[in-house]
């Protein structure tokens, strides 16, 4: 009795679900169309999850809402532009670019150049702080003839 | 020396970089319809169906709108907040039952009081997905002209009730 009881309650959030808004996603066509376009919207409540995949009850509704707008007729653009225009560019995976936005397309460019030009001037410094080696005639024979000697030997 | 100030230098910047960073709330988006005109609506109440409110009822005053919920766990710790601020008289504070049962919503206020001036009722999250609402509480700062000037993501609080609402009323009501 016990078990049945539980495995009934592990059922229940699927009870309370089911029959919500099934007319509209009878449609696979537009399912399709509206998984598609979900895809590109990134769940606010869950923020490295989109649209399409996260169960959230915000998700479930703006998944509701897009079916809603494409049963109305609204073209994907202007969905996307009713999303933007209510929660803002940061609902959009690929943010368009404009004013707003520059930084985070050019930044890494920006710092990536910008260490590299350290990155130069620092070896350059380098290269004029060690001095060129001097050695006396006498010092540079020895020299010659260790290294031959090494060079002999292998 | 010179040198060796170098490290200390990237350090400060970094530790500046991530003092910032971490403090902000990624979770906290900022709405894109702060200085954009409330979106319009008309809505029943809560305590009463058949009476309507509309927008357009609350021109010519500065109000807040609270989006809360009876299933909203963060919407209790705002309560007692909002409870105060009702006492004050200082600003009209309309609450907006979203996605709620309406004999929840009303039982929560039956029970532990009402703040608002009075409350809108938003079954089905409509009117909240126009106003850009993502998580509940959200709070709304509302000009005489019906102009979006703030909104609070999350609970109000003593601290941000003081420092940023308050303050924002006592400026848009000199207008």
């Amino acid at each position: 009795m016990k078990n049945y009881l539980i495995a009934l309650l592990m059922f229940m959030p699927t009870f309370a679900m089911a029959g919500e808004a099934k007319d509209l996603a009878d449609d696979p066509v537009m399912e399709r169309r509206m998984i598609n376009l979900a895809e590109k919207v990134r769940c606010l409540v869950c923020q490295s999850e989109n649209v399409a995949s996260s169960r959230s009850d915000w998700s479930n509704d703006v998944r509701q809402i897009m079916r809603e707008k494409m049963q109305a007729g609204a073209t994907d653009q202007e969905i996307m532009d009713i999303l933007v225009e209510r929660f803002g560019k940061s609902v959009l995976f690929d943010p368009p670019m404009d004013s707003e936005t520059v930084p985070l397309w050019f930044a890494p460019f920006i710092l990536l150049v910008l260490g590299i030009a350290f990155l130069l001037y620092q070896l350059r410094q380098r290269r004029a702080a060690v001095p060129e080696a001097s050695l006396t005639m006498e010092a540079e024979q020895r020299a010659a003839t260790l290294l031959n000697k090494k060079e002999d030997n292998t | 020396m010179k040198r060796a100030l170098i490290p200390f230098i990237v350090f400060l910047v970094l530790a500046g970089f991530l003092y910032v960073g971490l403090s902000l709330d990624p979770r906290e988006v900022p709405s894109p319809l702060i200085n954009k005109p409330a979106p319009a609506f008309n809505l029943p109440l809560l305590h009463d169906a058949n009476k309507q409110f509309s927008t357009q009822d609350m021109k010519g005053q500065v109000w807040l709108l609270n989006v809360w919920a009876s299933w909203c766990g963060a919407c209790k710790d705002e309560h007692p907040v909002l409870m105060d601020l009702a006492s004050q008289n200082i600003v009209p504070v309309l609450g907006l039952n979203y996605k709620d049962k309406r004999e929840d919503g009303e039982a929560v206020l039956r029970k532990s009081g009402d703040p608002y001036t009075l409350t809108i009722f938003d079954a089905d999250g409509k009117v909240g997905f126009d106003y850009g609402v993502y998580g509940v509480p959200e709070t709304y700062v509302i000009d005489k002209q019906g102009v979006i000037r703030d909104k609070i993501i999350g609970a109000v609080t003593p601290m941000n009730l003081r420092e940023r609402i308050l303050p924002l009323v006592a400026e848009l009501n000199k207008k």
